[in-house]
C-alpha cells in the first residue's frame, strides 16, 4: 500500500519562476494495484513519481509506503521499498559493467553492502534463471557489458532489476516511450507479466499513450496543473475509449482555462 | 643499463599512485587533485617514523592511513559543504603542504640514508640497489593489483564502480553515492600516500616538494596504459595502469638518456600525456574510413 496525503510541491519558491508542481495530491494505492497516470507536459506526472522516490520533497503533506512514513527519507534510504524504471533506457543500468554485475547491484538493494564477493556461482545460476524467463537470450550474455545491449534489452534488464528485490512500490516513468515500436510492445508485455500477473506489485505507471493507459492496470488517474482531475476505475474505466479519455482530458483543460479567465477579468 | 632498471623500479614504486589516480579519475569519475598533497604526506609520515626507529612496513601503513584521512577531507568538503570537487582537492593539497612540513618537523628534506627501509632485508640476496627496488616494488604492485581486483568485485566494489558510471541508477538502487566517494577517495589517497612512502624509502629522502605534478604523472600512467594496451575488463585495466606507470618512467629515462635535463621533464611529461591522448584520434585519421569510424567508437 502507498498513501499520499495532501502533498504540495513547489519549485523556485518565492521567485518569479515559482512553479506549483503538485497542489494537494491525495492518493492511495491498494496492494497489488497498478495505476496508470496520464496528463499533459508539466501536469506534474514526473514530480509525483519523484516525490514518492525521494528525489523531490513536498513542502506540505505526507508520503507513506506500506506502514512506513517516508516523507523525510532521502532517495537512497527509501530505495529498499521503491523500484524504478526511467524513460531513458541508459539511466537504469551501468553501461561499463556486465549484465551479472548490474543484476547483483540490484539484488543487494535494501541489504547491506560489504566485502562479500558480488557474483559467485549461486548468484550466477539465479540470474541465469531470471533472465531465461524474460526470453531475450540475455541468460547467455551474463558477462557482456550492458553498453553492448539494445535499448529494449537494457530496459528489460532495468525492469528486472527494479522488481527482483520485490519493492513495495514500483514507479514506471514512461518506460516504453523511448523505445522502438517493437521493443515498446515487448516491454509492455513483460511489464504486464512480471508486474501484474506474477508479482502483483503496487505500481504507478506514467504514460503519454492513452491507449496504453487504459489497456494496462486497473485504474487510471489524470493530472492537470498539479491536481488529480480524473480518477477512473471499475465499470467506468472498462467502458472508456481513448476518445472518451481525450474528451475528459480536454474538458479538464477547458475548466482550467475558464478558471484562469475568471482570475484575469477585473 | 642502471638508468633503465632504476626507471623500472621507480615506475613500480609509483604504480600505487597511478592505481589511486585510476580509482578516482576513472572508476569514480571524480577528478581528485588531493594527490599532489597526499603523495608527499605519505613520504613525510613514512620518513619521520623511520627516523624514529619504526618498522619500515609499519611506517607505510601509517602513511596510507594519513593519505586516507586527506582523501576523506576532500570528499567531505565536496559532499557536505558542496565545494566543487576539483577545488576541494586543490584546497586540501595546498593545506597539506603546511601539514607535511610540520610532519617533517619544519625541515624541507628528511634524509633516510642511515636508516633501515623495506629494501634493507633484501640486500643480502640482491646486491644491486636498482634490481632490489624492481623486486620489492614489483611484488608490492602485484599484491596491490590483486587486492584491488578482489575489492572491485565485492558488493562495495560494484557500488563504487557504478557510482562513477551512473549516479542516477546508483541512488535508485539504494546506494549512498556520497558514501561511495568518501570510501573511494580515502582508498585512492591511501594508495598515493603509500606510494609516496615507497618512493621516499627508495630515493633515501622525503622532500616537501616531491608531490608537485604528481597528478599529471599519475594521469600519464593511466592514459599510457589505457592507450597502448587497450585493456578489456577490470583486471586487465589494473595491470595496464601499473604497466603505464613503468612505461612513463621509461620514457622519462629515455629523455634523460638523450641528453635532456631534469628541468625539461615537466615539458616532456606534458607532451607524453598530449601524445597519449591524441593517439586514438590519430589512429582514426590514418585508417581507412569504415575502420576509422569503428576505432573512434571504441
Amino acid at each position: 500500500m502507498i498513501r499520499l496525503e495532501d502533498v504540495h510541491v513547489t519549485f523556485n519558491t518565492g521567485t518569479v519562476n515559482e512553479v506549483r508542481a503538485l497542489r494537494g495530491i491525495s492518493l492511495t494505492l491498494g496492494d497489488g494495484e497498478l495505476v496508470t497516470v496520464v496528463g499533459s507536459n508539466g501536469a506534474g506526472k514526473s514530480t509525483l513519481l519523484n516525490t514518492i522516490a525521494g528525489v523531490t520533497f513536498p513542502h506540505r503533506g505526507r508520503v507513506q509506503i506500506g506502514d512506513v512514513d517516508v516523507t523525510e527519507m532521502v532517495e537512497h534510504q527509501r530505495a529498499r521499498h521503491v523500484g524504478r524504471v526511467f524513460q531513458n533506457p541508459l539511466d537504469g543500468t551501468a553501461a561499463g559493467m556486465t549484465v551479472e554485475e548490474n543484476l547483483s547491484l540490484a539484488s543487494r538493494r535494501g541489504h547491506g553492502r560489504g566485502l562479500r564477493q558480488a557474483v559467485g556461482e549461486p548468484e550466477r545460476r539465479e540470474f541465469r534463471d531470471l533472465l531465461a524467463e524474460i526470453g531475450l537470450g540475455l541468460e547467455r550474455r551474463l558477462k557482456a557489458p550492458v553498453g553492448l545491449l539494445s535499448g529494449g534489452q537494457r530496459q528489460a534488464l532495468t525492469l528486472l532489476m527494479a522488481t527482483m528485490a520485490r519493492p513495495r512500490v514500483l514507479l514506471l516513468d514512461e518506460h516504453t516511450a523511448a523505445l522502438d515500436p517493437a521493443a515498446a510492445v515487448q516491454i509492455e508485455a513483460l511489464t504486464a507479466r512480471l508486474v501484474v500477473s506474477e508479482q502483483r506489485l503496487t505500481t504507478l505507471m506514467v504514460t503519454h499513450n492513452m491507449q496504453q493507459a487504459l489497456r494496462i492496470g486497473s485504474r487510471t488517474i489524470m493530472l492537470h496543473q498539479g491536481e488529480i482531475v480524473l480518477d477512473l476505475s471499475g465499470e467506468e474505466r472498462r467502458g472508456m475509449t481513448v476518445d472518451d479519455l481525450v474528451r475528459r482530458f480536454q474538458e479538464s483543460r477547458q475548466q482550467a482555462l475558464v478558471d484562469d479567465e475568471l482570475l484575469l477579468t477585473p | 643499463m642502471n638508468l633503465w632498471i632504476g626507471a623500472v623500479a621507480l615506475g613500480l614504486a609509483f604504480a600505487a599512485s597511478a592505481l589511486g589516480v585510476f580509482l578516482t579519475f576513472r572508476v569514480l569519475a571524480f577528478p581528485d587533485l588531493t594527490v599532489d598533497g597526499s603523495f608527499p604526506l605519505g613520504a613525510a609520515v613514512s620518513a619521520i617514523l623511520l627516523t624514529r626507529g619504526y618498522d619500515p612496513w609499519l611506517s607505510l601503513l601509517f602513511a596510507a592511513l594519513a593519505g586516507a584521512l586527506a582523501g576523506m577531507v576532500t570528499a567531505l568538503l565536496n559532499s557536505r559543504l558542496k565545494i566543487n570537487g576539483l577545488l576541494a582537492g586543490i584546497l586540501v593539497s595546498i593545506a597539506l603542504w603546511t601539514v607535511n612540513l610540520r610532519v617533517m618537523q619544519d625541515k624541507a628534506n628528511l634524509p633516510l640514508l642511515t636508516v633501515d627501509t623495506i629494501l634493507t632485508p633484501v640486500r643480502q640476496y640482491i646486491a644491486d640497489p636498482n634490481l632490489r627496488g624492481v623486486f620489492v616494488f614489483g611484488v608490492v604492485t602485484v599484491l596491490l593489483v590483486l587486492l584491488l581486483y578482489w575489492l572491485l568485485h565485492t558488493d562495495i566494489g560494484l557500488a563504487l564502480r557504478a557510482t562513477g558510471e551512473n549516479e542516477k541508477m546508483v541512488r535508485a538502487q539504494g546506494i549512498d553515492a556520497d558514501a561511495m566517494r568518501l570510501i573511494g577517495l580515502a582508498l585512492a589517497n591511501a594508495l598515493v600516500a603509500f606510494s609516496g612512502g615507497l618512493v621516499a624509502q627508495y630515493q633515501g629522502f622525503a622532500d616537501v616538494g616531491m608531490g608537485l605534478g604528481m597528478i599529471v604523472a599519475g594521469l600519464a600512467a593511466v592514459i599510457i596504459g589505457e592507450t597502448l594496451i587497450r585493456p578489456r575488463g577490470v583486471g586487465m585495466t589494473l595491470l595496464a595502469v601499473a604497466a603505464g606507470s613503468v612505461i612513463y618512467r621509461g620514457v622519462i629515462a629515455g629523455a634523460l638518456f638523450i641528453g635532456l635535463g631534469p628541468t625539461d621533464m615537466r615539458l616532456v611529461t606534458s607532451l607524453i600525456v598530449i601524445v597519449a591522448l591524441a593517439v586514438p584520434r590519430l589512429r582514426a585519421l590514418v585508417m581507412p574510413r569504415p575502420l576509422a569510424i569503428q576505432a573512434a567508437r571504441t
